[in-house]
């Protein structure tokens, strides 16, 4: 009896087992088909042989990776040195997509506190009115806001009739330009984790700890961005990933002086001048790194919500 | 020093959001090392007058002295008072020794000596053995203790409790009330508790301030509040009660005599503000009346017995008067030897105890 009543049990529990899987097959036919195919593609191109007109021979060859990491002279035969042209321009980006991520927090925490801290009614107009940018193209978004920087741009004009400068800032073409462009494409990707993190936090527990002698700065550290932490990982990760990746604000704003990972490896894939294997492989050890990074943070991410 | 011994002075205090009146005119004195309890509905401004002392809302007109010091333009973390929150409020990502202890720190105690009277304090409170765990992995009851190991932990001159026990179930509830009780009278602590359970609020209390619609209603003992209720608001809040309409005819000697609608006289202690002439309501406790099937005096009423409903430890006895409402008459079950209990349908009179019928000013 127990035991005809035990695997009747089990049977009902393999259907619903049955059920989710088949339910799940959409979202692992788009996976692989939009993430792993294109993956393993940049894999094995990265290791085959370049064809001068763009494109690839089917021949294995490190030649990729051989190129980013060392430098064999201008005929291929000298002894290998440690090549930096690469390895800067990794680092530019790293410290590139880091600032913009610290820039976007800074801005991005206290308005997220503001629309969460608004009366429940009005907290979807604000989070509507942080969207409506990206209402339009981020190429038009990054055009014109060089139009903006320009020398005889409009924020100059302000400076200028304000009477703050003399003679227009040199802005376009500047790290200055990149990281506003970064921060400005990616903001929202801050604001709104942190808002949903904030908007559940228990504002009971500020006044516990005002209660308890802690000041506002105290409470803010000790209290609030611990509660809020999860929200905050999750707003750096989705600003500096795609920072780390970025290409339209470092091309655009930036210039040839501050070249970015991803310009490196848009540029190799376009018209005959490219190479496509090395486009590969500099795609591989982007990834790589962003794997890395993404290990870290979610490491931290789940220590901050098993706290919490 | 002539206020030493008033802990708090709460004089005219009115808060206003807009233009909603939240309390008006609020004044009211707690003494050193007194339980107080402010009691009342939902809405009736009692969390809003605690807040006001705690210093998360503002004072919109009037003072609030703590030991003869103004307090009501100080911030919630200059305030030598603590709270005990309703939902507790624990730091989640604090264990409960780090809980304990922070009052301390803010207070500038060093982390080291601020851990050892967060222990000693969780001695007090019987949590010791959970010193590491995090108020999730805890019990209602033990987030509870939590939340007053640390707010006592400062050794506030006042602690402000906000509806604390609610959240516990029954069983829980009364033996928290206990404990809380032991607590005040172990620390020495003023205690302003706010609640809306008038049960909690009878057996905790030394004093009682029942409010309504952000009036004070009335303050006083837990017995006077019961037995001497100012209005009718108070008599029908706390415990329950039997109402009629009389009108006042006499006022003799302290006595006052009233008759009902079909001319039935009742004699009862007159109360002060109410003059011959006056329409008032009369209060009368369903266990300060008996029933019997003769009329005893002339402090009696004829009705007919509705029903009985038997509640374990008390059967309550439904009477359809002749000259006014229904009327609820409480029977001890220990009493069971000397009172009969009658069957529905019965003609009977219901007589009152001597001093058990009181005037209500409206």
């Amino acid at each position: 009896m127990a035991s005809g009543a035990a695997s009747g049990g089990s049977a009902n529990t393999d259907t619903y087992e049955e059920a989710r899987s088949w339910l799940l097959l959409p979202a692992w036919v788009t996976l692989v088909a939009l993430s792993l195919i294109p993956v393993l593609l940049m894999l094995v191109y990265s290791f085959l042989t370049k064809e001068f007109r763009g494109g690839v021979i089917w021949e294995f060859s490190l030649a990729a990776y051989d190129q980013f990491f060392f430098d064999r002279g201008l005929f291929g035969d000298d002894p290998a040195t440690l090549e930096w042209t690469y390895i800067t321009i990794f680092w530019r980006s790293i410290w590139q997509a880091g600032a913009a991520t610290l820039l976007s927090l800074l801005i991005g925490f206290p308005t997220a506190y503001f629309i969460a801290t608004r009366p429940e009614t009005s907290r979807p107009i604000w989070v509507f009115l942080v969207t409506i940018p990206y209402w339009v193209n981020l190429l038009i978004r990054t055009v014109s806001m060089k139009f903006l920087l320009r020398d005889q741009g409009p924020l100059n004009d302000l400076l200028i009739g304000l009477g703050l400068i003399d003679s227009p800032l040199h802005m376009v073409n500047t790290n200055f330009a990149v990281q506003l462009g970064l921060f400005y494409s990616y903001l929202p990707f801050m604001v709104l984790p942190i808002y949903a993190a904030v908007e559940r936090y228990n504002f009971a527990l500020s006044e516990a700890a005002a209660d308890l002698y802690a000041s506002k700065w105290t409470t803010l550290r000790r209290v609030l961005l611990p509660s809020v932490k999860p929200g905050v990982i999750a707003g750096c990760i989705l600003v500096f990933v795609p920072s780390l990746g970025a290409f339209l604000a470092p091309d655009l704003l930036g210039g040839a002086k501050n070249f970015m990972i991803g310009s490196l490896i848009e540029e190799q894939f376009k018209g005959n001048a490219g190479n496509w294997p090395f486009g590969a492989a500099a795609s591989m050890i982007l990834l790589t790194m962003v794997l890395i990074i993404l290990m870290i943070f979610a490491r931290q991410q789940a220590r901050a919500e098993r706290e919490v | 020093m002539e206020n030493r011994d008033i802990a708090i002075d709460v004089k005219n205090a009115v808060k206003r959001y807009g233009t909603f009146t939240a309390l008006k005119q609020i004044s009211l004195s707690i003494a050193d090392n007194e339980f107080f309890t402010l009691l009342g509905p939902s809405g009736c401004g009692k969390t809003t007058l605690l807040r006001m002392i705690a210093g998360f809302e503002d004072v919109t007109e009037g003072t609030i002295h703590l030991y003869g010091e103004e307090i009501a333009n100080l911030p919630p973390n200059k305030r030598p008072v603590n709270t005990v929150f309703q939902n507790y409020a624990l730091f989640p990502h604090m264990d409960v020794l780090e809980n304990v202890a922070f009052g301390l720190e803010m207070r500038g105690w060093s982390k080291r000596d601020a851990k050892a009277k967060a222990g000693q304090m969780l001695e007090l409170v019987q949590l010791t053995q959970f010193a590491k765990r995090k108020p999730a992995q805890l019990s209602g009851g033990q987030q509870q203790r939590v939340a007053l190991a640390r707010a006592l932990a400062p050794e506030p001159k006042v602690l402000l409790l906000d509806e604390p026990l609610s959240a516990l179930d029954l069983k829980l509830r009364k033996a928290m009330q206990l404990e809380l009780k032991h607590l005040q009278r172990e620390t020495g602590i003023t205690f302003i508790f706010v609640t809306h359970d008038q049960e909690e609020a009878l057996t905790m209390s030394d004093r009682i301030a029942v409010m309504s619609a952000g009036e004070l209603q009335q303050l006083g003992t837990a017995r006077e509040i019961y037995e001497t209720p100012r209005n009718t608001f108070v008599a029908d809040f706390i415990g329950e009660t039997n109402l009629l309409e009389v009108s006042v005819d006499k006022i003799a000697e302290g006595r006052a005599t009233c008759h009902l609608g079909g001319g039935h006289e009742l004699t009862c202690n007159a109360v002060e503000g109410i003059n011959v002439g006056a329409k008032v309501r009369m209060s009368l406790r369903p266990e300060r009346l008996f029933i019997s099937d003769a009329a005893t005096e002339s402090e009696s009423l004829k009705g007919r017995v509705v029903e009985n409903i038997f509640a374990g430890t008390d059967i309550t006895t439904i009477v359809d008067l002749a000259e006014g409402p229904n009327f609820s008459v409480r029977t001890s079950n220990s009493d069971r030897g000397n009172r009969r209990i009658f069957e529905p349908g019965n003609d009977v009179f219901v007589n009152m105890e001597h001093g058990a019928a009181r005037l209500l000013i409206d």
